[in-house]
C-alpha cells in the first residue's frame, strides 16, 4: 500500500468513526457536559429555583462536612450497603454459576427461575412486596410467629435489621451476575481442565488457578457495574423504609433528592452530588488500576 | 459408583429446587395476593393460597387508576416511552461501540475514556441542571423528558458491547478486510451478525430498566396524566389517598407483565446466545 493510500484511508477512519459515535456524542453533550457545567457552578451557590443564584463560595461544602449530620449518616448508611451487598451478591452469583455450569436436567429452568429475580428487582412492584413481606403484619412476622417468635417490630420498623431487608433484596437480584459468569464458564475450553486434569490438578485447584483467572474479566465487568449502582440505590430506599426508622436506610441518593426537591435546595444538593461523583470516581480509579494486577485478558498475548 | 452418582443427582436437584423456591416465593406471594380479599393479605400472610378471591375487585378497582387516570394510561406512557428509549438507545450504542472497539480515528482514546466517565457519573447529578432545562425547554409534564436521556445510547451498553466485540477475534476483520470490505462493510457483514446476542442482551437491558425507571420520572412528571407505571404504583402506596391494598398488588403485578412476556420470549437467546458467539469455532 502506498504510504499515500495509507494517509488517506486515516482519514476515513476519522470520518467515519465520528459518524458512528455522533448520535452518542450530542447525547453526551446535552444530557451530560452542559449539566455537568451547570452543576458545578450551582454547586458554589445557594439557589431555591425561585430566586436567581447567589455565590457563596464553598459554603455548600463547608456546611456538608461540619454542620449536616444528614450528610455522614447517609453516607455511612451508603458505604455500609454497597460493602454488604456487591461482594454477597458476586459470591453468590459465582457459586450458583458454578453449581449450574454441568450436564443435569431442568439446567434451562434452574438458570430462568434465579434469573427472573434480577429483571424485576429494581421495579417499584417489587419493593413493594418487600415492603409488604418484611412489614408490620407481613409475610417475615406471620412465619416467626408460627416458631414461636413474637416481634413487636417488624424488620423494617427496627433501625438495626431494616438495611438489611433492603440488602437482601439486592443479593435476591443475583441473577443476571451469574447469568454473565455462567456464560463465561462456559467459554473457558474444555482442554485446559483436561491438561490440569492430567496434571493431577484437584477441582479446588482447578477452580482457583483456572476457572477464576478465566472470569476476571466478567468479574470485573461486574465489580464496577455494581459497586457504581449500589451507590446510586435509590428507589428501594424511598419505597420500602423512607429513609427510615433513624435515618438508618438514608441512602445518600435519598438524602440528595429531598435537599433538592423537598427542600429545593438545589445548590446545596449540586455540592452533595459533586461528593457522590468524586467517591464513585475514587472507587472506579482504584478497580481500574488494579485491573494488570489480577484481570487476564486472552487478546493480549 | 453408580449410587453416589444418584444421590450427588439427587442433592443436587434439592438444593436448586429449594433455591428457586427462595427465589420465586416474593413473586408468588405478590401473584397469589393479587387476588386475595383486603383483610386477608395481613392475616397469615405467608399463604399462597387464598381463603376467599377477590381477582375481579382486586384489578378492576386498580385498573380504573388514581387522581381519574386509568392504569391504561400510565401502561401507555411506559410503552412509548420504553419502546423509542430503547430501540434509539440501543442503536447508538452498538454504533459507537464498534467505532471504539474496532476503528482507530482521531480521539477515540479520549471519548472512549468520556463514555466509562458517564458510566460513573450517578445520573442524580445531572437531574437539577436537567430538571431546569427541561423546565425551561416546557418539557416537564412531557414525556420527552423521559426519553430523551436515553436515546442517545448509554454507556452500559456500549461498554457490554464494546467487551464483546473485543472479544470476537481480529483476524475475521482482517480477513474481511483483504477481501475488499470496507469499515461498514465490515460492521455490516461481519461484526454485527457476531454482535447480536450483545444486542439481544442491551434490548432486554434497557427495556426494563427504562420501563422500571423511578427516579427520572418521579422528577421529570407531576401530573398523573404522564405518569409512567412505576411512578403510578408510588401514588397506591400514599395512604391517604388509598388504602386499596389488594387493587395496589394487583397492579404491581399487571406492571411485571411486559417484562416477564419479554422475558419469556428471548431468555433462550439472552442465555444461550452469549455463549455460543463467534468465540466459539
Amino acid at each position: 500500500m502506498s504510504r499515500k493510500k495509507k494517509a488517506l484511508n486515516f482519514g476515513n477512519q476519522n470520518i467515519i468513526g465520528y459518524i458512528l459515535i455522533a448520535p452518542w456524542l450530542i447525547g453526551f453533550l446535552i444530557m451530560y457536559l452542559i449539566p455537568m457545567a451547570i452543576s458545578i457552578y450551582y454547586s458554589f451557590t445557594k439557589y431555591n429555583l425561585l430566586s436567581a443564584p447567589v455565590f457563596i463560595g464553598f459554603d455548600n461544602f463547608t456546611r456538608m462536612f461540619f454542620h449536616d449530620k444528614s450528610f455522614w449518616k447517609s453516607l455511612r448508611v451508603t458505604f455500609y450497603y454497597v460493602f454488604m451487598l456487591v461482594p454477597l451478591r458476586l459470591i453468590f452469583a459465582f457459586i450458583v454459576a458454578m453449581l449450574l455450569n454441568s450436564k443435569r436436567k431442568f439446567l434451562g429452568v434452574y438458570r430462568a427461575v434465579y434469573y427472573v429475580p434480577s429483571i424485576v428487582g429494581g421495579s417499584v412492584a417489587v419493593s413493594i412486596v418487600w415492603k409488604q413481606i418484611f412489614g408490620n403484619d407481613g409475610v417475615a412476622m406471620s412465619l416467626l410467629s408460627i416458631i414461636g417468635i413474637h416481634q413487636k417490630i417488624s424488620f423494617i420498623g427496627n433501625p438495626s435489621t431494616a438495611i438489611w431487608t433492603i440488602i437482601s433484596l439486592g443479593v435476591w437480584q443475583f441473577g443476571s451476575a451469574m447469568l454473565i459468569f455462567l456464560a463465561a464458564l462456559k467459554q473457558v475450553p474444555k482442554s485446559i481442565y483436561e491438561a490440569a486434569g492430567i496434571d493431577g490438578a484437584g477441582y479446588f485447584t482447578q477452580v482457583f488457578k483456572i476457572t477464576i483467572p478465566m472470569l476476571t474479566p466478567v468479574i470485573f465487568f461486574n465489580l464496577i457495574l455494581q459497586v457504581i449502582n449500589a451507590f446510586k440505590a435509590f428507589t428501594e430506599s424511598y419505597i420500602i423504609t423512607q429513609g427510615g426508622p433513624l435515618d438508618s436506610t438514608l441512602f445518600y441518593v435519598l438524602n440528595l433528592y429531598r435537599k433538592s426537591f423537598t427542600y429545593f435546595e438545589m445548590g446545596y444538593s449540586s455540592a452533595m452530588a459533586w461528593i457522590l461523583v468524586l467517591i464513585i470516581g475514587i472507587f472506579t480509579i482504584i478497580l481500574f488500576k488494579s485491573q494488570s494486577a489480577w484481570v487476564h485478558y486472552e487478546s493480549k498475548e | 459408583m453408580e449410587a453416589n452418582k444418584k444421590s450427588k443427582s439427587f442433592i443436587f436437584h434439592l438444593s436448586t429446587i429449594l433455591l428457586g423456591l427462595i427465589m420465586i416465593y416474593p413473586l408468588l406471594w405478590l401473584v397469589s395476593s393479587s387476588f386475595k380479599n383486603n383483610s386477608e393479605i395481613f392475616v397469615n400472610s405467608y399463604s399462597l393460597i387464598p381463603k376467599h378471591w377477590d381477582i375481579v375487585k382486586n384489578y378492576s378497582s386498580g385498573w380504573k387508576g388514581i387522581g381519574g387516570v386509568s392504569f391504561g394510561t400510565f401502561m401507555w406512557n411506559s410503552v412509548i416511552v420504553s419502546v423509542i428509549g430503547t430501540v434509539g438507545g440501543v442503536l447508538s450504542s452498538v454504533l459507537a461501540a464498534y467505532a471504539f472497539a474496532r476503528i482507530k480515528f482521531f480521539g477515540s482514546k479520549f471519548w472512549f475514556f468520556c463514555v466509562m466517565m458517564t458510566l460513573m457519573i450517578p445520573n442524580q447529578v445531572m437531574v437539577v441542571p436537567q430538571f431546569i432545562i427541561f423546565k425551561k425547554l416546557g418539557l416537564i409534564n412531557n414525556l420527552a423528558a423521559l426519553i430523551i436521556p436515553w436515546v442517545f445510547g448509554s454507556a452500559f451498553f456500549i461498554f457490554l458491547t464494546v467487551q464483546f466485540i473485543r472479544g470476537l477475534p481480529i483476524e475475521l476483520d482482517e480477513a474481511a478486510e483483504i477481501d475488499g470490505c470496507n469499515k461498514i462493510q465490515i460492521f455490516t457483514k461481519i461484526i454485527f451478525p457476531l454482535v447480536v446476542p450483545a444486542v439481544i442482551t442491551s434490548t432486554i437491558f434497557s427495556f426494563y430498566w427504562i420501563w422500571q425507571d423511578f427516579f427520572q420520572p418521579l422528577i421529570f412528571m407531576s401530573d398523573p396524566k404522564h405518569f409512567t407505571v412505576s411512578l403510578a404504583l408510588n401514588l397506591y402506596l400514599d395512604p391517604n389517598s388509598n388504602n386499596n391494598y389488594g387493587g395496589m398488588l394487583a397492579m404491581s403485578v399487571v406492571s411485571l407483565i411486559p417484562v416477564v412476556i419479554i422475558f419469556l420470549i428471548f431468555q433462550k437467546q439472552l442465555v444461550e446466545g452469549v455463549a455460543t458467539s463467534g468465540l466459539k469455532d
